[in-house]
């Protein structure tokens, strides 16, 4: 359980918010905290995960510190966020899982090692070290079914621990006010898939710095349909082999590959500069532990990303074996931590969102 | 950092009138120079406190309900201005304040479009989108890409006007060194003395150790006192200022606008001998909540303690400080300090003469008192639904109105009866010259933003000339 600190001095913020509500204007917080008088941990909770860590309201507080009120709400949220992850991952024993880059470089460099020895063993090191070009060359590597095997459990796993994350985090924060209907449904996937409040005013945000800007925006929306596009390509690989019996590698101008290249470089791009704003960001607006989680997953996409486009351009020459095992085993560390580590705030991010929709409707 | 500075233009503070003038000058090209007495944190004084700002418009527009005509708007401020102002500069202020949102978005200000179910739109005033602090960033932002120099914790004193009204230097201390400035043109705008306790209890005494100054600490006058010295001629009574009831656990300087509070309508007011002292539904809040500081202040101890049932807690926006509670009216005054016998009377006094009526806190209802003095005009409800929550209040002082007398080209009035030739004056300091007594929501900043670009513009013609 978070400490009780954290939610006192949330509380405490939040009602110097009730009382001032300058910031209204700026994102769905500041409606959350005007249509309640006091605040519960699970209003936090939910008042929490609403927010982007755009940090215009702490430009604009007049009682940030060092004044004695010391409001800093995007600092104080993100701690509550990641009080709100732990608290209802699943299992909760897989909390090592979602810490920083370490876990992820860890599990990166295990699945590698031992993808390499278990090839090398079982097929042979010529596995690893010439070229296959021929259809079904990546299964002279890697046994199909292993692979499939392996991520549907993988991803089965992550589905189920998205589940639970989100029906505990929904019945623990939602059971007062809102029901989730298809016009909050809808709109709360509006919200998201534009990442409205990361618009600020119109301006975009004051991030990484003091200064409103709409690159944070740009650059996640490239993370975001780039990483949308890799799995459609994904999807669309699974389709071609299981059901057209058209195994991979597929040429160049198969849409399987123009959509993964397309979403790979988008992710690049877009991962990347993140990973700039963020090393340039203001810490003074930050909770450190979560920007070590932001940049772990930005990290980990970032290596599936790299990877994948190195095994494309280079797949038929003799490294291709090799890379091949460095690429998946970028996935699997990737699979592994993506329950628990930064891409979880998708999950209640858009449950909050479903519920800041619903509570409106009942207002209006 | 030289011992001597120069600039064609010094503006002295920083907040809304200041850059306001800073940018305006620098915008006719003038080399203007800012000194801002308060740490960049704490910059622009009262200013980085404000919400919004009334302006003309004739008609309704995304950010407001509708019209707002000339004849409307000098009506609202002859109800309240006091007697004696000065009509013409009152005509120029609204005339001009048709521009002010246009010109403030052009330097980075955000209007804020409307909330369903929060912040209603107004028909006369438009919200700054995260306040004054976000109005004042945009602002030096724009300055300092103007190439406008700032000087933070910089006091500007020793300020000298020739005996023919010209500025003849002033002195900037910053981290502890003096600097001599000069400039061909000077604009003062460093606010009103109200966080001058000393200087307030020339007039209220002992009472000011209970006063809460609401805004800047940095406002304290000593450069209005050496003007009125060296020969400005003084405008506005030294004992008016705005005042508000605010929380009594409110820091003594700048809590800013969260420890007002709105529950008075909703209940009654009690001075700390039990007794009620003044009608709590005269009139709607948004037109009575700046006598309640004035009020307050002449009670003994300059407190007093709002009493609401559970009722009306619902009808007032929530304050910063929790309500004190207790199961009965004898608890809570004991709890908030006051006789419980003498409040509890009270009470059951302003209960027996409470009429019923239809209660309405979006109207002026038929919910009053009956043979109580003093009556309750409005929102009279017996106070009987435990639990009862008591608040206590004391007087918050928003701003002073005594300054300096300026012309329509906002040039310092001097004694001798001639004009100052190029000093001049913007913001609270001159605010006096258009009200006297009573306030407009948001009349501070138009007062600010339209002298001080009138300012601003002559003082760098002049410099420039
Ligand atoms: C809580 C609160 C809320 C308010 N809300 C509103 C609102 O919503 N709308 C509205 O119109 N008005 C509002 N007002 C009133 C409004 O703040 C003032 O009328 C207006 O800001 C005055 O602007 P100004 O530039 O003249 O003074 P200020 O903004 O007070 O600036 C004075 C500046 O001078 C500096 N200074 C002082 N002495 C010196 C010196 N010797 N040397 C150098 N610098 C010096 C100060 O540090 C400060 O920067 C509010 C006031 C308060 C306290
Ligand atoms: S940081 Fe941005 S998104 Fe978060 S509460 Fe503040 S304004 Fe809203």
């Amino acid at each position: 359980m978070p400490s009780l600190d954290l939610f006192e001095d949330t509380a405490r913020q939040l009602t110097v918010c009730n009382a001032c509500r300058y910031c209204e204007g700026y994102c769905a917080v500041f409606p959350a905290i005007e249509s309640r008088r006091t605040f519960e941990p699970s209003d936090i909770q939910y008042i929490a995960n609403l927010c982007h860590d755009c940090r215009d309201c702490l430009y604009a507080c007049q009682y940030a510190p060092p004044h004695e009120f010391a409001i800093n709400i995007p600092s104080t949220l993100a701690q509550v966020r990641e009080a709100t992850y732990e608290q209802h991952r699943w299992p909760q024993q897989l909390g090592p899982l979602a810490g920083g880059v370490r876990p992820l470089l860890l599990l990166s460099a295990g699945a590698l090692m031992l993808g390499m020895a278990a090839v090398a063993a079982l097929e042979g090191v010529h596995a690893l070290v010439s070229a296959h070009t021929a259809p079904g060359a990546f299964y002279s590597v890697i046994p199909a079914a292993l692979m499939e095997l392996l991520f549907i459990a993988l991803g089965l796993l992550w589905i189920a621990a998205w589940g639970r994350s989100a029906t505990s985090f929904w019945r623990s924060t939602a059971a007062r006010s809102a029901r989730a209907s298809l016009p909050a449904v809808l709109r709360a996937a509006g919200d998201a898939l534009t990442l409205t409040y990361l618009g600020g005013g119109g301006q975009g945000c004051t991030y990484p710095e003091e200064s409103f800007s709409k690159t944070r925006r740009w650059l996640h929306h490239l993370v975001f349909y780039g990483f949308l596009l890799d799995l459609a390509s994904t999807s669309l690989a699974a389709v071609y082999d299981h059901l057209l019996n058209l195994p991979a590698p597929y040429p160049l101008w198969s849409p399987v590959v123009v959509l993964g290249t397309i979403g790979g470089i988008g992710i690049v791009i877009g991962a990347t500069g993140l990973l700039v704003q963020k090393a340039r960001s203001d810490r003074s607006a930050a909770h450190l532990t979560m920007l070590r989680m932001d940049v772990a997953f930005l990290a980990a996409l970032l290596l599936v990303a790299t990877s994948g486009i190195l095994l494309l351009g280079l797949r038929g020459t003799a490294a291709m074996g090799a890379l091949l095992v460095l690429h998946l085993s970028t996935v699997l560390a990737f699979f592994l931590t993506a329950p628990y580590g930064k891409f979880v705030h998708l999950v209640y991010r858009y449950t909050a969102l479903v519920r800041f929709a619903a509570e409106q409707r009942n207002q209006s | 950092m030289p011992e001597r500075l120069s600039c064609d233009v010094l503006v002295v503070g920083g907040g809304h009138a200041a850059l306001c003038a800073a940018l305006s000058a620098s915008a006719r090209g003038a080399d203007v120079l800012i000194a801002e007495r308060a740490p960049a944190f704490f910059r622009g004084g009262n200013s980085r406190h404000t919400r919004d700002v009334r302006c003309l418009h004739d008609a309704a527009s995304p950010y407001t309900s509708g019209a707002y005509g000339e004849e409307e708007f000098l009506g609202d401020l002859a109800r309240v201005s006091g007697q004696g102002i000065n009509e013409r500069l009152a005509r120029l202020t609204i005339a001009a304040s048709a521009q002010l949102p246009g010109w403030m978005a052009a330097h980075g200000v955000i209007w804020q479009k409307p909330l369903r179910g929060t912040l209603h739109l107004s028909q006369t005033n438009v919200f700054m989108l995260g306040g004054g602090r976000a109005m004042l960033n945009a602002y030096y932002a724009g300055a300092q890409a103007a190439g406008v120099r700032t000087l933070y914790e910089a006091n500007v004193h020793d300020f000298s006007i020739t005996p023919e009204g010209r500025f003849g230097g002033a002195t900037v201390t910053v981290a502890g060194v003096d600097h001599r400035v000069e400039a061909k043109a000077a604009v003062v705008s460093s606010g009103g003395f109200e966080a001058n306790l000393r200087w307030l209890g020339q007039y209220w005494g002992d009472a000011v150790e209970r006063f809460v100054v609401r805004g800047s600490p940095y406002n304290t006058g000593e450069l209005l006192a050496e003007l009125l010295e060296q020969g400005a001629r003084p405008i506005g009574d030294p004992r008016q200022f705005h005042a508000v009831a605010v929380d009594g656990r409110a820091p003594t300087f700048d809590g800013g606008i969260v420890t007002r509070l709105d529950s008075v309508p909703f209940g009654i007011v009690v001075n700390t001998d039990g007794e009620r002292f003044y009608d709590e539904g005269e009139d709607f809040w948004p037109k009575r909540y700046a006598i309640w500081g004035g009020l307050i202040a002449r009670q003994k101890g300059q407190t007093a303690y709002s009493i609401i049932d559970s009722k009306a807690l619902v009808h007032f926006l929530p304050s910063v400080f929790p309500p004190i509670q207790a199961p009965s009216v004898q608890e809570l005054a004991q709890r908030l300090g006051v006789d419980p016998a003498a409040v509890a009377s009270t009470v059951a006094r302003f209960n027996a003469s409470v009429r019923k009526g239809a209660f309405d806190p979006a109207a002026l209802d038929d919910c009053c008192t009956a043979g109580l003095a003093p009556p309750k005009s409005h929102w009279a409800r017996p106070i009987d639904t435990p639990p009862y929550y008591g608040y206590p209040l004391r007087p918050g002082i928003t701003f002073t109105y005594m300054g300096v007398e300026v012309d329509q080209s906002a040039r310092v009035q001097l004694a001798s009866g001639r004009s100052a030739e190029n000093i001049f004056a913007a913001g609270e300091i001159m605010s006096g010259n258009i009200l006297k007594e009573g306030y407009l929501a948001g009349f501070g900043l138009t007062i600010g933003g339209v002298f001080g670009r009138i300012a601003g513009e002559g003082a760098a013609d002049y410099a420039l000339a």
